[in-house]
């Protein structure tokens, strides 16, 4: 042994917990992150034989178990789509710019507090927000600013938008159509998931049922216009960052979407009409097994609804797409360049998992937004997972092994005791309504919380491991005060030059549709390319829908 | 304002979420965590102005306000609350929060008055302890006096 292998064994041995007395090592527990009991070792005994190759199916073939394409990364790697934006139009758009040189695969776009609630930039309740937490768009100039320089037909893009989602998404239509590019050429994905936002992330504005209906409206006008879009990301990542289990993080998810389902078909779509641009968006957090099992138990019982409940035929319906972000609540704040780490064996999770696009976290998200240098090293992270590990030279390489598939089958089985709950209480809405998810997320949460607090569950550099840090070690990138300020002259600019006869006139159709049964995509449109803005159209529905309040639960 | 009433022996806190940011599963499990301490908590819910939660606080008679901000509107809401305390002329209730907040802002919050500001992967029992010893002794020296 060498001199430096010794002191690496000393070190080692130092770090190592003590050794427990007899007792107490009988007493551990060997569970996942969500408390999910694991057995010392997996055999065929623990997989049904006679039910493995059904439960399977081929790559590309019923029940999806193992992937939705027969090739998967083989013929067509995921997409990077690496979330970005800060500050104003201007400054986002140059981190596109750098994204696009650097070949990302798609824009996402992050929008600052005030715009996803739904308020200008200049209201009394965006005070100190305005580019914070992503880009802050006011009105459709805001939005031409933004993709200065992309051809709207060349890219696909995300947004991550919810109950405002109508207004951004006509945004970007009115853009294409100042662009001379055709609707129907358009490629990429709203959030538009306002479900999990009453149930996790909170960013709400009107009740629970205008704002169904709103997502509705959408599903339709895309099935009509916009074919290619995905109206929406039907999202489990923020349900699982408010400190939910794996199993419920699925069951939940999925149940947001097959309401958003049962909403079309009352509309009068055809479930496969609107099925094939439904797709998800799941966390990757730290249990590598758990996370694997789950993608794979997502695409057998979706298949299997879809199917029987829904009676959806085109292939595409019944196939689960999803995006995968990896976990920013699994970030540190102590050791920082650790969540480096985090985050490449989170990604290679969703990757093992069959993700069809991905994003990773920079790793200095739990101090601001991503500076350039931790949002390169993020996008580096998944082409060394592509280029050089060699995982995407097989499809579905863990499929049969003992272990995988019995926690496929494991959280499959938890997550349909789930579904059928929820369905027992009258539906995801009442569930909302009644707390029922809150309160589910809540006990989880508090149970990790303890598990953490106690030691049992460690966290690298947070309750072991740990160093003196002095000061912090990574730069930061902070946002100036001064993008308030512009962004709000910005805005009264836009006020004073537009026509502002035009935009009464607009809001007020807006106000009659919503009083009916239109669909009020055409009269945001209609207000979007008079230059509304999104407080201005927000406003208006508010005034006719009212806004949800939350009872605080703890 | 009014005396505070010393015969309850304990601490009061009131927890806020400032500002449009919903992320509000840590300020839960705060305080579930010093309500377990024993302490007695009031939680606002979400998206309260500082002059809500400054006018809760005095209502309440807490001895503290706890804040959660992971939006980075952080530079702008401390302040905030710290000038409607000053406006309102209170000078027995300590502010302190956490969230999202970088070490320079960090420093400058806490120069400025905010008696401490903790970032994520803080241990709860560090919270819990600076609560105890920090916010709770006001109500300490009012019952030494």
């Amino acid at each position: 042994m060498s001199e430096k292998q010794l002191q690496e064994k000393k070190l080692q041995e130092k770090q190592a917990p003590k050794p427990k007395s007899a007792p107490e090592a009988k007493a551990k527990r060997f569970c996942t992150i969500s408390d999910v009991e694991i057995n010392r070792l997996y055999t065929a005994d623990d997989i049904d034989q006679s039910k493995l190759a059904e439960k399977l199916g081929e790559p590309g073939e019923p029940p999806y178990t193992r992937g939705i394409h027969r090739d998967m990364y083989r013929s067509r790697g995921w997409t990077m789509r690496q979330f970005a934006g800060m500050g104003n139009a201007r400054q986002t758009n140059e981190r596109y710019h750098y994204l696009l040189a650097q070949k990302t695969g798609g824009l996402s776009v992050a929008f600052d507090l005030p715009t996803l609630m739904g308020y200008d930039s200049d209201h009394a309740n965006s005070l100190g927000e305005v580019g914070k937490c992503g880009v802050a768009i006011d009105t459709l100039a805001d939005f031409e600013v933004l993709f200065e320089g992309i051809a709207l037909d060349g890219v696909s893009t995300s947004m991550t938008i919810n109950s405002p989602a109508s207004i951004l998404f006509a945004m970007y239509l009115a853009l294409a159509e100042k662009q001379g590019v055709a609707w129907d050429k358009l490629r990429g994905t709203l959030q538009n998931d306002i479900l999990k936002e009453y149930i996790a992330q909170k960013e709400w504005i009107y009740p629970p049922r205008p704002s169904v209906r709103l997502i509705t409206d959408l599903v339709e006008f895309c099935v009509k216009e916009a074919p290619q879009w995905h109206p929406i990301s039907i999202s489990g990542y923020h349900i699982r960052e408010a400190g939910s289990t794996a199993a419920q993080e699925l069951a939940f998810t999925l149940a947001d979407g097959f309401c958003y389902t049962e909403e079309a078909i009352k509309r009068g779509l055809d479930v496969d009409s609107f099925a094939p641009r439904l797709s998800h968006f799941f966390n990757a957090h730290s249990d590598f097994f758990e996370e694997i099992a789950k993608y794979r138990a997502a695409r057998r019982i979706y298949y299997k609804i879809m199917k029987e409940r829904f009676g959806a035929k085109s292939e595409k319906s019944l196939k689960l797409k999803f995006h995968t972000q990896t976990a920013g609540c699994s970030l540190t704040a102590q050791q920082p360049e650790n969540n480096i780490v985090r985050t490449a064996i989170q990604g290679l999770s969703a990757v093992l998992g069959g993700t069809q696009s991905l994003h990773t976290n920079s790793m200095d998200e739990t101090l601001a937004l991503p500076s350039d240098k931790a949002a390169l090293i993020a996008l580096r992270t998944q082409q060394v997972i592509a280029e050089e590990t060699g995982v995407t030279n097989t499809v579905d390489p863990l499929g049969g092994s003992y272990f995988i598939e019995a926690l496929t089958d494991k959280i499959e089985a938890e997550a349909m005791a789930y579904l059928d709950e929820i369905e027992e209480r009258g539906g995801v809405i009442e569930c909302v309504e009644e707390g029922y998810f809150q309160r589910e997320i809540s006990r989880a949460s508090s149970r990790y919380q303890g598990e953490v607090e106690s030691g049992e569950r460690k966290i690298v550099g947070v309750n072991d491991y740990v160093i003196e840090e002095t000061g912090p070690s990574i730069p930061v990138l902070i946002i100036d005060r001064e993008v308030e300020e512009e962004q709000v002259k910005l805005l009264q600019k836009v006020r004073a030059e537009r026509d502002n006869e035009r935009i009464k006139s607009a809001l007020a159709e807006l106000q009659a549709c919503a009083r009916g049964d239109g669909n009020t995509m055409y009269p945001i449109l209609d207000a979007v390319r008079a230059y509304a803005s999104v407080g201005e159209i927000c406003d208006a529905l508010r005034e006719v829908w009212g806004e949800y309040t939350e009872p605080p639960v703890i | 304002m009014a005396e505070k009433d010393t015969s309850n022996k304990k601490i009061r806190v009131l927890l806020a979420k400032p500002g449009l940011d919903g992320h509000d599963r840590g300020i839960k499990v705060i305080a579930t965590a010093l309500r377990d301490a024993g302490m007695e908590v009031i939680y606002t819910g979400l998206r309260q102005t500082p002059e809500t939660i400054v006018n809760a606080a005095i209502e309440e008679d807490v001895d503290g306000i706890g804040v959660s901000i992971l939006s980075g509107a952080h530079m702008t809401l401390f302040p905030a609350i710290l000038a409607q305390l000053k406006k309102q002329g209170v000078d027995d209730i300590v502010l302190f929060g956490g969230g999202i907040v970088p070490n320079e802002d960090k420093e400058k919050l806490e120069k400025a008055g905010v008696k401490k500001v903790f970032t994520p992967g803080a241990p709860i029992v560090e919270i819990i302890d600076f609560v105890r010893n920090e916010v709770g002794r006001n109500r300490a020296d009012e019952k030494i006096m």
